[in-house]
């Protein structure tokens, strides 16, 4: 992507809180089963290898097939470390709920996003203004995503800063992200939608405040506006939809695409 | 499906005919589930009118009184048939046979008035995702008494053409689980779409 | 209105659209020719038409059944090597598949794999061994059996067909809505999907009730519950979850298909629609399903590891258990496929903890199998690697289950291609490894002779070098960001590992190619293998008492069962092959030609209504109606063999069994 490099593997590497806790998550939950893996790949390889009939030394007891004590260690062990994973999720499923406002210190930098075949769309309603495929926010503030779809299900996703979720048509889902450094991410859709959605990607510019505030003077300067007219020629299916700007968005814009279905008549 | 070399003698053993019935009543543990996933989808769905016409606009309690009337009364009577059945008495078992037949058939063309009057006010299924869910909902029930229907004419074909034999008496015992099985479902859609929608 | 006589069908039709999909018809098309002209050249229809089409026989519709399985094999496994063909090259290209062609792929292969492949082939073996492990002479409904193996391919026909007649489904092989509605996808593809699998489902639902039944009230005297094997334990499990299930993917799917005819609003996005529901029915069907194809699975594993460990199988009981308790749990999760919807926490973690409960009785599985292997005295039987491969792969299967089961780590993975190589490899080691296991198990008692072991190894290691190099690429590259599903891609990195799985599915083909051959070197060498005895393993239970192939009738005498290992018990106690006074006449079922005929129906109902041909849907349903009312008339549907021919038929086994050192 032009003027930035992409992290190889940004779930290994991520560039944000909810990415790291979520990536942590990950690793502690495979260290917590090796406690089961490890012996099963021990035992299978030391069993076949001891008991195999030609050349094995281990005892033969053909008619051994029952040990209480055995069967408590198989049951137990296991519901252990299930109990503990559990626990776990219980809590991490809380502190990382994608509708959980972040650092509630800090107001958070709201934008609307609306999936279109085969594009994203993102309002800013307080600045009025808009942008597609490309998602500009300073980065160490808080990002409040809300999410829609005008037209079949997709799933939002920037792999590098964590969650993801669906945006579906008359439905407004919700996500929060925290970009901890300054970096340049790709997103994209995640749930197949059709002939477009190999391009269907977008990029996410966490942007030291100053380069920010120059991104949305640079938006500003856009003589493109969004209103319902324009709108409906962008939301028309395109692929490979260049990054663009409009210095100006109808109020409500957003709302009024989620109303639309759920409204009773499509406009 | 040769017929050649038929042996007149035999007939499935008795618990072969058991085991029928417990397949059969497996079979409806299996229509139940769809009933109760159509029932899901329909109490999800009933607020979704999407600006159109809703339960209360619709239903008519009298109408939906009357279908409920000779559906149960139809199970009555069936209970009456394998009375006469057990009893081998086949006049009378073919006669609330036909009772059976006849109030099955009433309700059925009741429904069809009703679908078919929604329909011409503009309250079809492809409406509203509530009405969508209330005609598959009400419709499926309804396929079902017909195909009920069909299934009582063939065994009264069975019981004139084939007098009381052990086969037709296990087919009529199953007819009789199904025909009971959709009064009890009817009570559920009587419950949960009509009076909700009325009261 | 314009009405048309052939619907929606037209010239257009026909795949012009990619030379690849026109060379994708012309094989289905050369294919289908030449298995008619080679059976026409034979003279072997009246043959097939007597002893198989119409067979009620359990153990020939099991047959048929597998049959229909790898073939079907074959055609999903094309899907999937064109499939990491075109993700090898499409770095910054579009590969050699366009768009429209790729999705059809990658839902036909998911749709052929489940329902037409795994569903078959588990169908398949159960019908073979099942009556046999309980010492019963058939299923209980043979006739409805036939129906169930003839929707099934009715459904795989339909397949098939849009191969060379339209097109097929580009929804994937779930169907989201609103995708695969009316209004983004018109045509004819998501149809094709929706009958094909109805028409299987309704089978399968059938297939349910005939199992259950005959294991519970089919059993030899003295077989109690507990005493059954474990693989008729987990044949009950998967037939409750088919017949508990099954209806929620039949309305999943009908509500889907009014939605497309009648223009009504379960699912669109508009009027009131809810593509969510979709979502949940689809996988309160779906998750049950992954445990209908896995649970049978495992209940070859607990056979094959107590055969070659010449061993009794170690916790029975907690076997037994385990089975029943996944099979319950596997209603309690199903929502952990779309953790992502925006459901609240507490929703999320519920299943997410109901989900990893479950890997504690899998995790119990694993050890009884293991501990089974414990002094024994193992042989490498290729269906012993199969076992082997299983237990290693499937814990890392297991791994990134429990993975996806926490819902904050599943939001970084979700629709990745992380999942993907999940569920392959639950899928492969998990349900196919084990139907391959079962297939070199039980092919001597279908057929008589056993398979050549050498290149059942081979097919083991390729399929397990393949599964790995395929699928181990896929997890790093859910690490790397990629979504499932991605026709072409621009970044570099993702390349060489999509090169490597590429060269998995190459070693999956030798593995495959592997299989054909020892079917070939096997039935060419047929004669030095018989299997004279009928229990070329030292069985354990049951079915190893009958010959091989067993008679039509399986026992002449049913057994008396005094223990788990109800042969081994025989065996050790020298009555196994005792010969009784006197035989007695036989009940066994009659040909059919109904099954077939409806069948055909199903099939010429689904794609008239695929095509709108509406006036032939019709007539097909009033046919339908009419053969099982027709059918509904008869009472005499079995055939009495005389004791006397009986009694042929086991002197001939008695001498067989002499000639095999058994007596």
């Amino acid at each position: 992507m032009d003027g930035c490099t992409l992290i190889r593997a940004p779930l290994l590497h991520p560039a944000g809180p909810v990415a790291l806790a979520e990536r942590d998550l990950l690793f502690t939950a495979v260290l917590v089963m090796l406690i089961v893996i490890v012996p099963v790949f021990i035992m299978a390889f030391l069993f076949a290898w001891r008991y195999r009939a030609f050349g094995g030394r281990g005892r033969y007891t053909p008619e051994w097939s029952y040990s209480a004590k055995i069967d408590a260690v198989i049951w137990l062990v296991p519901a252990a470390i299930v109990a503990a994973l559990g626990y776990l999720l219980w809590n991490e499923t809380h502190r990382l709920d994608p509708y959980r406002q972040l650092d509630p210190g800090t107001e958070a930098l709201e934008v609307e996003v609306v999936a279109q075949n085969w594009k994203w769309l993102f309002i800013y309603p307080e600045l009025g203004i808009a942008s597609v495929n490309e998602l500009a926010f300073p980065s160490g503030r808080p990002l409040s995503l809300k999410i829609t779809s005008d037209t079949v299900m997709n799933s939002f996703f920037i792999p590098a800063l964590g969650g993801q979720i669906y945006a579906m048509a008359g439905m407004q889902t919700r996500l929060n992200l925290l970009a901890d450094k300054p970096g340049c991410f790709r997103g994209r859709n995640m749930q197949y939608s059709g002939d477009g959605f190999p391009e269907q990607h977008f990029k996410a510019l966490a942007l030291p405040r100053k380069d920010f505030d120059s991104w949305v003077a640079n938006v500003r300067k856009s003589p493109r506006t969004l209103d319902r007219t324009t709108y409906r020629a962008l939301a028309a299916p395109s692929i490979g939809h260049p990054v663009s700007y409009y210095s100006g968005v109808t109020p409500n814009l957003f709302d009024s695409i989620i109303a639309k279905y759920t409204g009773g008549h499509p406009e | 499906m040769s017929l050649a070399g038929e042996d007149t003698a035999l007939l499935p053993e008795a618990d072969a005919y058991e085991q029928r019935a417990f397949g059969f009543w497996l079979y409806l543990m299996s229509d139940a589930i769809i009933f109760a996933l159509l029932f899901a989808t329909y109490l999800v769905m009933a607020g979704n009118t999407a600006g159109g016409p809703a339960g209360s606009d619709l239903f008519s309690l009298p109408h939906t009184l009357g279908e409920t009337l000779l559906l149960l009364t139809s199970s009555l009577t069936f209970g009456l048939a394998s009375v006469a059945m057990d009893a081998g008495r086949r006049p009378q078992l073919l006669a609330w046979l036909a009772v059976t037949f006849v109030l099955g058939l009433g309700f059925v063309a009741m429904e069809i008035r009703e679908f078919h009057g929604m329909i011409i006010q503009g309250a079809g299924p492809d409406r509203s995702g509530f009405l969508s869910a209330f005609f598959t909902l009400v419709g499926t029930h309804g396929l079902h008494v017909s195909a009920g229907l069909v299934f009582i004419l063939v065994m009264i074909t069975q019981v004139i053409a084939k007098e009381l034999s052990q086969p037709v008496s296990s087919r009529l015992l199953r007819l009789g689980l199904f025909w009971h099985f959709l009064d009890i479902v009817w009570i559920g859609i009587f419950s949960a779409v009509y009076l909700p929608g009325i009261l | 209105m314009e009405m048309r006589i052939l619907g929606r069908l037209t010239a257009d039709a026909l795949p012009f659209y990619s030379w690849v999909a026109v060379g994708g018809a012309v094989v289905t098309v050369l294919g289908f020719l030449t298995v008619v002209g080679v059976i026409t050249w034979l003279g072997k229809w009246r043959y097939l038409w007597n002893e198989w089409l119409t067979s009620l026989d359990h153990k020939r519709i099991g047959i048929m059944y597998v049959v229909v399985a790898l073939v079907m094999l074959l055609r999903g496994f094309v899907d999937a090597i064109m499939m990491r063909a075109q993700q090898a090259f499409a770095l910054n290209s579009d590969g050699y598949l366009p768009p429209e062609h790729f999705d059809q792929i990658f839902s036909s292969h998911g749709t052929i794999m489940i329902f037409f492949m795994a569903m078959p082939f588990l169908t398949g073996l159960i019908n073979i061994i099942v009556p046999q492990q309980i010492g019963a002479r058939d299923v209980a409904f043979p006739f409805m059996n036939s129906v169930s193996l003839w929707l099934t391919a009715a459904g795989a026909s339909l397949v098939l067909v849009s191969l060379v007649i339209g097109r097929f489904s580009t929804a994937g092989w779930s169907g989201y809505p609103p995708y695969s509605g009316a209004e983004y996808n018109p045509g004819v593809g998501v149809d094709y999907w929706i009958w094909a699998i109805q028409a299987s489902g309704i089978g399968t639902t059938l297939s349910g009730i005939n199992f259950i039944v005959t294991i519970l009230k089919r059993r030899a005297p003295g077989m109690r519950l507990m005493r059954m094997p474990l693989f008729c334990w987990t044949a009950l499990a998967s037939s409750i979850l088919m017949i508990f299930a099954f209806p929620a993917l039949t309305v999943a799917t009908a509500t889907l298909a009014l939605d497309r005819i009648f223009g009504m609003h379960f699912f669109t996005n508009a009027e009131g629609g809810n593509m969510m529901n979709y979502t949940n029915l689809f996988w309160i069907w779906g998750h049950p399903e992954v445990y209908i194809l896995i649970l049978p699975a495992f209940g070859i594993y607990s056979e094959v590891v107590a055969n070659f460990s010449a061993k009794r199988l170690f916790g029975y009981t907690s076997l037994v258990y385990a089975t029943m308790t996944i099979a319950l749990l596997s209603f309690t999760v199903w929502l952990h496929h779309f953790f992502t919807m925006g459901a609240s926490a507490n929703v999320n973690a519920f299943f997410g903890i109901a989900t990893m409960v479950i890997a504690v009785p899998t995790g119990v599985k694993v050890f009884d199998w293991l501990m089974t292997m414990f002094r024994g005295r193992i042989t490498f039987h290729p269906s012993m690697l199969w076992t082997l491969g299983f237990i290693v792969t499937f814990v890392i299967g297991g791994m990134t289950g429990v993975l996806l089961a926490l819902p904050p780590v599943n939001y970084l993975v979700h629709n990745s291609t992380f999942l993907v190589a999940h569920f392959h490899n639950m899928l492969i080691p998990g349900a196919l490894f084990g139907y391959f296991a079962g297939y070199m198990y039980w092919f001597p008692k279908a057929f008589g002779f056993t398979l050549e072991a050498r290149w059942g190894k081979r097919a083991f290691w390729c399929w397990i070098i393949g599964f790995y190099l395929a699928f181990m690429p896929l997890y790093v590259l859910g690490f790397m960001g990629m979504a499932r599903r991605t026709e072409h891609y621009d970044i570099a990195a993702w390349q060489p590992l999509l090169i490597v799985a590429a060269l998995g599915a190459l070693v999956v083909l030798a593995g495959i190619t592997s299989l054909v051959i020892q079917l070939i070197t096997s039935i060419r060498n047929r004669d030095n293998a018989r299997d004279l005895t009928g229990d070329p393993w030292d069985g354990r239970t049951l079915e190893w008492l009958t010959a091989s192939p067993p008679a039509p009738y399986n026992f002449a005498i049913l057994p008396q069962v005094w223990d788990i290992d109800a042969f081994h018990d025989m065996k050790r106690r020298s009555v196994a092959y005792a010969r009784p006074e006197r035989y007695e006449d036989i009940l066994l079922p009659k040909n059919s030609g109904a099954g077939v005929v409806l069948g055909g129906l199903a099939f010429t109902f689904g794609f008239a209504v695929v095509w709108h041909i509406w006036w032939a849907a019709i007539a097909a349903l009033i046919a339908i109606l009419g053969t099982a009312v027709a059918r509904s008339f008869r009472d005499r549907t079995e055939f009495r063999l005389p004791a006397g021919e009986v009694k042929e038929i086991e002197d001939r086994r008695l001498r067989d069994l002499a000639k095999g050192g058994a007596i």
